[in-house]
């Protein structure tokens, strides 16, 4: 019986144009809505078939605003059988901020009989990008971590990880508890059912809230990268462009290497 | 002093660690930072070894801290991150840097976790010297931060081709200085024990290719991509996907070229059937001329691109294909 805590972050959809805040503090999603990214969406997929298949539990947990109990919804939905809210100002919040209000649930359920064994994480939160958030947690619970990880399963008391690395897929293999931050491509979201869907609007979710933040992020403004006007040049249209576009590889000197 | 926390392939230094190497030591010159540094963690074959040396003399590094130990033979992050904080407690760096790949940032948030400081990932520039701000990509580069690192040691990764590698105005002997960390048993957890050596070379020349030909959503199908892979082999270039490819299962993820995959910065970029979402450019801007293929006039991609062709990737990729053979022959 394994207990999974697995945690998401409301993020501004990014797949459309990026509009700032005034404050240039934060992305204006006012317009794009918000999502998690595809690599937390794949970390609750594996934290539901963990649990699943070792007969525990999946808890969901957001650092965010009140409304992020929409993107906790959404993870009940395919899964998950209860939530954590840590109510945050997060613009105010730091990875190492992030980490120990975390670290905070963990102890705090651990102190009340629930030991989570696993907790996941995306590799990298889809707006701030601190490439961090898991090492610092794992660190604060003492615990070991692996970053990166597409697949993870539960053998007894050890997690078999598999990532891609620089000289092909790497397997870990590491004792439990621990800390797993995820990457996409190992296992595939599901879509939640409307049963589904139904059950998660009566699954419990428990409100608590951060302290202020200690370290904060650093953070002096955000700005869009310089934007170049097109200057595309059409070679053609269809097939009858196929000799100007070898002329250009000819001339850029990439053919016949 | 800067340390470069540097990454090996087997032509010696990877491609982003000599970025990393460059960007550190012009910030260097530029702040009087004094001078430039790396730090290699594990074992390395002779011939990467004597590579990794001439690309060190050329970036202009003094001295190369080579951490010496039989536990650092599999890769184990925190046993890393264990030996760039003696390199750092010896040497009093003013900033610690590396490649902003996984491993890169995997190490600097073990170590900057450690030396309880900030880490920066993905930084494009620095701001200012004092106080110390960098900009860095956020969003998967659809925009980015300023952010103030105030610590005695900046822990910072630089973002994949946010630089090219320029060998430094005189090239130096690097000093090896060869230590033994000092390693607990608790920072051997966490590594690697096999690894399955399968298409990797893909995604390793993804990353390297001087030609990459791209697909998405235009080709159709997971049998789509056969006319793709011919125009690859013709110009000695690599196949690069984008993330609906990947997520429908069409080809495998390291083929994925954006935020979520690999970040690319070939000589020429080709683009077929891509509409040029923020993900994915966020993967492919650093290409130097990009020639869009899409049916679409008004897509993204082909906006951003520098030339284009307008029309099925179907009918146009074999159209290239046969002009090549007819050409080469």
């Amino acid at each position: 019986m394994v207990n999974v805590l697995v945690c998401v972050k409301r993020v501004p959809d990014s797949s459309g144009e990026i509009l700032l805040t005034a404050d240039e503090q934060s992305v204006d999603a006012r317009h794009v809505g918000y999502t998690v990214s595809p690599h937390e969406e794949c970390a609750v997929e594996l934290a539901v078939q963990i649990a699943s298949a070792t007969d525990g539990t999946a808890t969901v947990l957001s650092v965010g605003s009140e409304d992020a109990i929409e993107q906790l919804r959404n993870a009940l939905a395919v899964g998950c059988s209860d939530a954590v809210l840590v109510e945050a100002e997060t613009d105010r919040f730091g990875p190492a901020d992030v980490a120990a209000a975390i670290a905070d649930v963990v102890t705090a359920r651990a102190s009340e009989g629930t030991v989570y064994d696993l907790v996941l994480l995306g590799n990298d939160a889809a707006d701030t990008g601190d490439f961090q958030v898991g090492v610092r947690l794992a660190y604060a619970l003492g615990r070991p971590v692996l970053t990166g990880i597409s697949m993870v399963e539960v053998q007894g008391d050890r997690a078999i990880a598999r990532g891609d690395g620089p000289e092909g897929t790497e397997i870990f293999e590491l004792p439990l508890p621990a800390v797993v931050t995820v990457m996409e491509g190992g296992v595939a979201p599901r879509y939640p059912s409307i049963p589904g869907r139904m059950k998660a609007k009566k699954a419990p979710v428990e409100n608590k809230s951060a302290g202020p933040p200690t370290v904060g992020p650093g953070r002096v403004r955000l700005k869009l990268p310089p934007s170049q006007p097109s200057s595309v040049e059409i070679l053609g249209e269809g097939p009858d462009a196929a000799p100007a576009v070898v002329d250009l590889l000819t001339r850029l000197g990439v053919v016949g290497r | 002093m800067i340390v470069v926390l540097v990454e090996t392939d087997r032509e010696g230094a990877t491609l982003v660690s000599r970025e990393a190497l460059t960007f550190a030591r012009e910030v260097a010159d530029r702040a009087g930072a004094g001078p430039l540094h790396a730090v290699l963690v594990g074992p390395v074959a002779d011939d990467v070894d004597a590579a990794l040396q001439g690309h060190l003399a050329e970036q202009g590094v003094a001295a190369l801290h080579h951490a010496v130990d039989d536990r650092l033979t599999a890769y184990a992050a925190a046993a890393a991150a264990a030996a760039v904080v003696d390199v750092v407690k010896t040497a009093s760096p003013r900033m610690l840097v590396a490649a902003g790949t996984p491993r890169g940032n995997e190490i600097l948030a073990h170590v900057a976790t450690r030396l309880q400081v900030a880490m920066a990932a993905n930084v494009v520039m620095v701001d200012s010297d004092d106080p110390l701000v960098v900009t860095r990509q956020v969003v998967g580069g659809a925009a980015q931060e300023e952010m103030r690192l105030d610590d005695p040691v900046a822990v910072l990764s630089v973002a994949g081709h946010a630089c090219d590698p320029r060998a430094a105005e005189a090239a130096t002997t690097p000093e090896r200085l060869e230590f033994t960390p000092t390693l607990t048993d608790a920072d051997l957890v966490a590594r690697v024990v096999r690894v399955e050596a399968e298409a990797v070379d893909d995604s390793a020349a993804l990353t390297s290719a001087r030609v990459v030909v791209g697909a998405g959503r235009g080709a159709g199908g997971p049998d789509g991509f056969k006319e793709l892979l011919e125009l690859t082999d013709l110009l000695d270039g690599a196949l690069g996907v984008s993330r609906v490819v990947t997520s429908l299962g069409w080809r495998p993820h390291h083929e994925q070229v954006g935020q979520t995959g690999s970040r690319i910065a070939p000589d020429v970029y080709i683009p077929c059937g891509i509409s040029g979402a923020i993900q994915h450019w966020a993967g492919c801007s650093s290409a130097k001329t990009i020639l869009a293929i899409n049916s679409d006039p008004d897509a993204p991609m082909v906006t951003k691109a520098h030339y284009a062709v307008i029309g099925d990737l179907h009918e146009i990729v074999p159209a290239i294909n046969e002009e090549l053979r007819r050409r080469m022959a």
